[in-house]
């Protein structure tokens, strides 16, 4: 039986994070909770990341989407802003072909730029030494849900990723309004092509009811006037800024939120953030997403208002939230499935696996694929990627279903989803280190799964269905890694 | 942009059903019990007492309108994001559509016409043919009271048929539970395309099966699959959502069994097809065959491509024609979010609706199937600035099959003159009415327990 701490640090650090090995749980836990907190708070911010730095900045090959009609730019003019590899030259250049071939030719640039930005994402949320922040990125890129359809360039959703991994945790306000004059977001919800003579709606009612406020708190005449105070900006895709044009903005008088005044898109994201609706609805989404699933009225959520307070801390509001009794309750133990991306990368974790599904040079332990013990052959490898799983689980990073983000817990359990994690965990398994369990004797084997995935313990059901494959460790670590214990997280 | 759920660009793999050829020539007899055991039985299949296949044994049952329930399976088309009504059965006679839409409008020799001043989208060729062979009728002006201009609020009501609040089950949940309220629930009563599935298919008790493949192998050796099998089991430990977990895994392992046996069925000679029937070289499409049973691709292999409505449809389509059970199946398209350069966009999502639709009732043909389109509103009649439209209420729906009254409106047209105070339409025909017309009429269910009350339903059907 796990000890209160162990079981407590463990939990922490799936939900802060992405799990823990048996050794790095037994160091962290000898330390005791409140410390294991403070670390990963200690790993917000502007701190160092070791293990993430380590893998540098993703590639980028396709050069900045250049909608139909507009000329292309000289060579060399292009200066993306994020600071990563430059185009490479004539990539999305007209060719021959034409302007058909030469469109064709950019998604497919843009295409192999995405699967490497996903790649790089998953291998960050592996090697991370800092997993709060991580962590914290995937709930912003969930609750600012933003998709590459639209956007139709990698280089900018991985400049908005970085956004939410360099100011994710400092203030709401400072978060939200660097949000709104994001280029991803900016072409996702149509700021960009917001003029004064018939204003686009699109971001100022989602940015209240999906970012800020939630739905109830706001009017349709809100809607229209907040987005009368975003006209007139603008996104430069092909230098990568956020311009003002302000022969397109409306300087005319706006009532939003009951406030009267020439609001800017600015005044309307201060506005918006500073009504009192807005720290509860933060605080139940952040709540809900690392706790248990809760309402803005609930009381959990009214506890860490202070914390939270005037500066819209999201630091402080998370240690609050990990301090927090209910957080370690067993209505909160649970009441949260894993969702697909962090599914996999606490796998992989676990197994010694990369983003591609290939056994990670830094794990150590056996070479080489474990041998088949389930009559199963390993999968291909270009079918290994994380990313790709957790796309078929249903959650394409960089591609949410809507600008609504993913949804938790009945969301992911479908009988497709049941049959995917499947095929996914006996893929996992087949392919990582297995040597922790292979040493034991058999008896040993179904407690020495759970402390290789990070399990407290196995319930009666699932412990006599793991005995009958106790003998062969790959079926039974596919089979744990599809049990009701391991899919919550 | 589109809206919360669902399952829409989700990838689908590679499937035995999507290489159906065209059907024999022959129709094949409807699907019965009595002839899924003695098909599953000659391909050599052990049929284990009291599956929920045992639902179905006495035969497809008539409807209050005289329809063979299972003769007619519902197929589902979600539209995400809200569908530009006004461009898709286009007022073209109407001056002030052409006054508000300056850049988005169509002239009237542009659409293709039905009459009454209005026209399909040029991209809606296929449709217009059905139009003008009966079997396309066109319901205007759906809606329900108070609209909500959220994409998540409308959905929501849609999907729950709640116009308070849109919260609790959803509407075709409702209907599930009431068909499992016998004890007997068949996974394959309702097969929901995609990984994730929409609230309209979960109910208090039942939900649809979600399923990305027809073909669902467990993989792994009888140890393997009876230790999987025992994970899902119920137990002290499986309660909350543990419970769930098993649950979608149980389920999973009943519409396999199913599924398995209607490949069997469907490959077996004396079921009145041919094993090319399912197992055939390339598809109408000339895609490239897989040959069924075979082992499971790899996870997430097909692109993106592959998840389009038109692979969807093609699943659909191989299902019915094998005799699934299944009576309604939910497929979608997403990105009719169009606030900014809609035209193309929209244009591009119409011509896909449009190839989806004539392709599935091309490789039906003749198996009876009753199509319907919605979405969780229409656009703004006025444009706005950006080449697009904001979020409006009512707009048209379709209604496609054999057996629909075609050619014909039902519902008035909402008027361009008299909208609601943020300058959108107002609804002709309650949604509720289409959903009780098809209740009724296709799904063979009394609509009033479902709905929550009493909707007069449409002559469409």
């Amino acid at each position: 039986m796990v000890t209160s701490t162990r079981s407590d640090v463990a939990l922490l650090y799936r939900r802060a994070g992405f799990g823990l090995r048996p050794a790095e749980l037994d160091r962290i836990s000898a330390g005791g909770y409140e410390a294991a907190v403070e670390q990963l708070i200690a790993g917000l911010g502007a701190a160092p990341d070791p293990g993430g730095d380590r893998l540098g900045p993703p590639r980028f090959t396709a050069g900045p989407f250049r909608p139909p009609g507009t000329a292309a730019p000289a060579a060399g003019t292009a200066a993306p802003a994020a600071g990563t590899a430059a185009p490479a030259a004539g990539t999305t250049a007209p060719a021959a072909g034409g302007r058909v071939a030469a469109v064709v030719a950019h998604n497919r640039a843009v295409a192999r730029d995405l699967a490497g930005l996903q790649d790089w994402w998953m291998d960050r949320m592996i090697a991370t030494s800092t997993p709060l922040r991580e962590k914290l990125t995937l709930f912003w890129h969930g609750h600012f849900a933003t998709g590459i359809p639209k956007v139709r360039d990698a280089r900018l959703m991985y400049i908005q990723n970085q956004l939410f991994r360099t100011v994710g945790a400092g203030s709401f306000e400072g978060l939200t309004q660097a949000v709104a004059k994001d280029g991803a977001m900016m072409l996702w919800l149509d700021t960009s092509t917001d003029k004064k003579s018939h204003p686009n709606e699109n971001f100022a009612r989602e940015m209240m009811e999906l970012f800020t406020l939630g739905i109830g708190n706001y009017t349709q005449a809100d809607v229209t006037a907040g987005a009368r105070g975003f006209t007139g900006w603008v996104y430069e895709r092909s230098a990568y800024r956020y311009l003002f044009r302000p022969s397109q903005h409306d300087y005319g008088t706006k009532t939003y939120l009951a406030q009267t005044g020439d609001w800017n898109g600015e005044d309307v994201v201060h506005i918006a953030v500073t009504r009192p609706e807005s720290a509860r609805f933060v605080l139940a989404r952040l709540w809900s997403h690392f706790a248990y699933p809760v309402q803005p009225s609930d009381r959990v959520v009214a506890d860490l208002l202070p914390a939270y307070g005037p500066g819209m801390d999201i630091t402080g509001a998370l240690r609050a939230l990990f301090l927090h009794p209910a957080f370690r309750s067993p209505a909160s133990r649970g009441g949260l499935v894993k969702q697909p991306a962090e599914y996999l990368a606490g796998a992989a974790r676990s197994l010694g696996l990369d983003a591609t599904g290939a056994r990670s040079p830094a794990a150590t332990g056996g070479s080489g694929p474990s041998g088949p013990g389930t009559g199963v052959a390993g999968p291909s490898r270009s079918s290994r990627s994380l990313a790709r799983m957790a796309a078929g689980l249903g959650q394409t990073l960089f591609d949410p279903p809507n600008v609504g983000g993913w949804g938790q817990n009945g969301y992911w359990l479908t009988t497709a989803t049941s049959y995917l994690r499947l095929e996914i965990a006996l893929a996992l398994a087949h392919q990582g280190d297995l040597s922790p369990l292979a040493g034991l004797p058999t008896g040993q084997r179904i407690t020495g799964v759970a402390t290789l995935l990070g399990v407290d313990s196995w319930g009666p059901t699932t412990s006599a269905a793991l005995a009958r494959v106790a003998s062969e460790p790959v079926a039974l670590t596919a089979l744990a890694l599809t049990a009701p214990e391991y899919v919550l997280a | 942009m589109t809206t919360r759920d669902t399952s829409p660009r989700r990838p689908y793999r590679d499937d035995p059903f999507l290489a159906s050829p065209p059907p024999p020539a022959a129709p094949r007899r409807p699907f019965t019990r009595r002839r899924f055991l003695a098909g599953a039985g000659a391909a050599g299949a052990a049929v284990a007492a009291g599956t929920v296949l045992g639902h179905y044994l006495g035969g497809p049952g008539p409807t209050t309108a005289g329809l063979t329930v299972a003769d007619a399976p519902l197929v589902l088309i979600t539209l995400y994001g809200g569908n530009d009504g006004l461009n898709t059965v286009i007022p073209h006679a109407d001056g002030t559509y052409t006054s508000i839409r300056p850049t988005l409008g169509y002239k009237p020799e542009q659409v293709l016409d039905l009459g009454e001043g209005l026209g399909l989208n040029p991209q809606l060729k296929g449709l217009h043919s059905l139009w003008q062979a009966g079997r396309l009728a066109v319901v205007r002006g759906v809606g329900y009271p108070n609209p909500n201009l959220s994409h998540f609020a409308s959905m929501a009501i849609w999907q729950t048929a709640n116009v308070t609040d849109g919260t609790g089950s959803g509407w075709l949940g409702r209907w599930l539970d009431r068909t499992a309220s016998d004890g007997v629930f068949d996974p394959m009563l309702a097969l929901s395309l995609g990984a994730t599935l929409p609230p309209a298919l979960r109910g208090e008790q039942r939900s649809a099966t979600a399923i990305t493949t027809s073909h669902l192998a467990i993989p792994g050796g009888a140890a393997f699959q009876s230790a999987f099998a025992a994970l899902q089991t119920a137990g002290p430990d499986r309660t909350g959502l543990a419970g769930a977990v098993a649950a979608s895994g149980a389920d999973l392992l009943a519409a396999r069994t199913d599924l398995d046996r209607l490949h069997q069925v469907a490959a077996a000679p004396s079921a009145g097809g041919s094993p090319a029937a399912v197992n055939g070289p390339t598809t109408t499409t000339g895609r490239p065959g897989a040959t069924a049973p075979g082992p499971v691709p790899p996870p997430g292999r097909a692109g993106r491509a592959a998840g389009s409505l038109a692979a969807q449809m093609e699943m659909v389509a191989g299902l019915i024609r094998a005799g699934a059970p299944t009576r309604l199946y939910q497929v979608s398209l997403s990105s009719f979010d169009t606030h900014a350069d809609e035209k193309a966009n929209h244009e591009r999502l119409l011509a896909d609706l449009d190839t989806a639709v004539t392709a599935l009732l091309q490789d039906l043909a003749g198996h009876p199937v009753v199509i319907m389109t919605y979405s969780e509103f229409g656009r703004r009649p006025a444009e706005n600035a950006s080449g697009g439209t904001d979020h409006g209420t009512a707009a048209p729906l379709f209604v496609i099959g054999d057996r629909v009254k075609g050619g014909r409106f039902y519902g008035d047209e909402p008027s361009l003159t008299s909208l609601d105070g943020n300058g959108n339409l107002l609804h002709t025909v309650d949604f509720r009415s289409v959903y009780a017309t098809v209740l009724d009429r296709v799904l063979g269910s009394d609509p009033e327990p479902v709905l929550g009350g009493r909707f007069p339903t449409l002559p469409f059907l």
